[in-house]
């Protein structure tokens, strides 16, 4: 009979090869997944994983990687600070909504002045808005002790709405002809964050790889970081080592926040280019995908945000091509993440064969 | 705008239709967290049992294969998170939301066919005499045979956990599995029920939304219902008749606005159409400080070192 034994310690080795062997298993399975679709399963991996790097068309995919890569990279870097003290923020979705509407907001106020305080001023109000949309789970769970999971989730229902209210109503481009949808602010140089379009640059790429330094800095050389990994790893130690409980959700659920609310505003001051209803597509929800697939940690992140951002890609052109369903990818990145999380057991325990004994 | 266009006998009759989902949802949700164990995967079991009662009753054309294989893919589903969490022993909450994202990516896969598609109707059923009293004849007595499903679950799951041994046992494995466990209780095998029951449950609510609520398929057609369900038991306190009682509020919350977008308030539809998600969020924070009625080992790993 097969028995689990638990670690005395997590297995390292393991916790490094899980990502890998998780995503192995989920091509075996989202293949023979495709195979069913009626899809080559093999071509399909292919048309997924090798295409956009390697293939004919590769000049154009790569810098899609950057577009795609920056915002998850950039939501999960915030999300893990909370996962690992065991804080969920799973409404990324909606403070990304709000950052990007804040920062828009910003931008379009001083349409069409020509200043170069323009764009620092709407990153501000993007990282405030997204800031200021966790604020509400993270006081009412400090005031109040209410779920931050449902509080969070919640509020990207309302922000959504919000999106649809703005886009149709206040943020409405004045000379769009009465169709839904702001001005483009990627035609706008003031308050475009793309830096060089044709090789997929913009701020978001900078500031997720500044991120992604300072999260492994605060995590591993700073006290705060320490106080987050002792919280999860054990809230009651760290109680009476001193951490206040109060001001770690407040800092996790507001770190997150600012990051999502940033990743919004890059993405609707370039790659989006204005308010729509149908702006966002779900970033903040992949993001949490990308944390655990990057085991919480800040270079892992980075790793699986560039594979997450390959599915996207991939996923697109098999969709173009292979006439693969859109919801495919979506069911492929789902499936990643359970065998990811099943396959954590081997971290966690010790699976032995043993006799079954007499009690 | 015109108030008077709202009519209040047919206003409750609506609520108690839009209601049934989120109520059958969340008693499978209690009895989930009843044994101890939190799945956040409501709201994916609910959409993949939209979508496999729609299809099958589709293809079937029988509304009732479609609620019963509603049920067996929420369940179905379900099993997934029962691998996950009871023998891979794996992080509730990560499970609960990956079943969630897959959930919604799968359905909307089976479901590619079926947009536009018109269900079966489900038959109301028809009290001789009593269905055509003026005021409680549409409100009490004018229904499908789901949504009264729905309430005689409500009275059973009370009744159960209330009065039976396996009620007992059940709050015993949720409040403490380690005593549980030593006094001999399959701890596992008692959550793995819960959770197939859970997911039933909640594929069941999902057909209700696909065949009887909206009747049609489309993608992420439960908008967030998983959810409301899911803060519906916290704030039911774990209370069976709660649960029914909070469901009919949402219910009632949801018709309304509905009713006064279409009579024309002054108020813009988007901020209506929020009112739910709103409402849900403060009656979280009104009830939620008291926490004490929660199962004492819900969400915690069990694993029997010997």
């Amino acid at each position: 009979m097969i028995v689990l034994e638990k670690r005395p310690q997590p297995s390292r080795e393991w916790a490094l090869a899980t990502p890998l062997v998780a995503v192995l298993a989920t091509m075996i399975v989202g293949g023979l997944l495709f195979g069913a679709l009626g899809t080559n399963p093999l071509v399909a991996i292919r048309t997924i994983f090798w295409d956009p790097l390697f293939g004919e068309f590769a000049f154009y995919y790569r810098p899609q990687l950057l577009v795609k890569g920056a915002p998850l990279v950039l939501i999960a870097i915030g999300l893990s600070l909370g996962f690992k003290a065991g804080i969920w923020n799973i409404g990324a979705e909606g403070q990304y909504i709000i950052g990007a509407l804040v920062g828009a907001g910003i931008g379009l106020a001083f349409y069409p002045l020509d200043a170069w305080y323009v764009f620092p001023l709407m990153v501000i109000g993007g990282a405030v808005g997204g800031w200021a949309w966790a604020m509400i789970p993270a006081l009412l769970k400090v005031r109040f002790g209410t779920n931050e999971i449902l509080v969070s989730l919640m509020l990207v229902y309302v922000a959504e709405q919000l999106l649809a209210s703005m886009s149709l109503g206040l943020l409405k481009n004045p000379e769009g002809h009465g169709f839904p949808g702001s001005r483009n602010l990627a035609d706008y140089p003031s308050a475009t964050s793309w830096i060089n379009q044709d090789v997929g640059l913009h701020w978001g790429v900078a500031f997720a790889l500044i991120a992604v330094i300072f999260a492994y800095v605060l995590l591993n050389r700073h006290m705060l970081g320490f106080h987050i990994r002792l919280t999860g790893d054990a809230p009651r130690a760290a109680r009476f080592a001193g951490v206040n409980p109060a001001r770690l959700i407040l800092f996790c659920l507001g770190a997150s926040g600012a990051l999502a609310g940033l990743a919004g505003l890059f993405e609707i001051s370039g790659p989006a280019g204005q308010v729509s209803i149908d702006f966002n597509i779900g970033y903040g929800f992949t993001a949490i995908i990308v944390a655990f697939l990057g085991r919480l940690h800040p270079v892992g992140i980075l790793l699986a945000g560039a594979l997450m951002a390959l599915t996207y890609i991939g996923g697109e052109i098999a969709q173009s091509q292979l006439g693969l369903p859109a919801a495919a990818i979506q069911v492929f990145q789902g499936m990643l993440l359970f065998f990811l999380l099943a396959l954590d057991l081997l971290t966690n325990f010790r699976v032995r064969m043993r006799k079954s004994e007499v009690a | 705008m015109d108030l008077s266009a709202i009519n209040p006998v047919l206003l409750v009759a609506s609520l108690m239709v839009a209601a049934t989902p989120i109520l059958l949802a969340a008693i499978g949700e209690l009895v989930v967290e009843k044994a101890g164990v939190l799945n956040l995967g409501v709201e994916g079991m609910m959409i993949t049992g939209a979508i496999c009662g729609f299809a099958i009753a589709v293809e079937t054309g029988s509304p009732w294969a479609g609620f019963i294989g509603a049920a067996a893919g929420g369940a179905a589903l379900s099993l997934l998170f029962v691998l996950l969490t009871q023998l891979a022993l794996a992080n509730q909450v990560a499970s609960g939301l990956g079943l969630t994202l897959f959930g919604l990516g799968f359905s909307a896969l089976l479901g590619q066919s079926y947009v536009g598609v018109k269900p079966p109707a489900t038959p109301k059923l028809e009290f001789l005499g009593l269905s055509d009293l003026s005021v409680i004849g549409p409100i009490l007595f004018h229904h499908d045979l789901i949504l009264y499903f729905g309430i005689v679950l409500v009275a059973a799951v009370w009744a159960a956990l209330k009065y039976t041994r396996m009620g007992l046992i059940l709050r015993a494995v949720g409040e403490n599995h380690d005593a549980a466990h030593a006094l001999g209780y399959k701890v596992v095998r008692i959550r793995i029920l819960a959770i197939l029951f859970g997911g039933a449950c909640a594929g069941l609510g999902g057909a209700y939304v696909s065949l009887v609520r909206v009747p049609q398929w489309t993608e992420g057609m439960t908008a967030g219902i998983g959810w409301i369900a899911l803060a519906l038991v916290v704030f039911a306190s774990w209370k069976p008749w709660r649960v029914l009682l909070g469901a009919y509020l949402f219910g009632g919350i949801t018709v309304l606005q509905l009713n006064l977008q279409a009579a024309g308030v002054a108020i813009p539809v988007e901020y209506l159409a929020m009112s739910p998600y709103v409402v849900t969020i403060l009656v979280l924070v009104i009830l939620s400080a008291d926490k004490s009625s929660a199962p004492a080992s819900l969400g915690r790993i069990f694993h029997a070192a010997r």
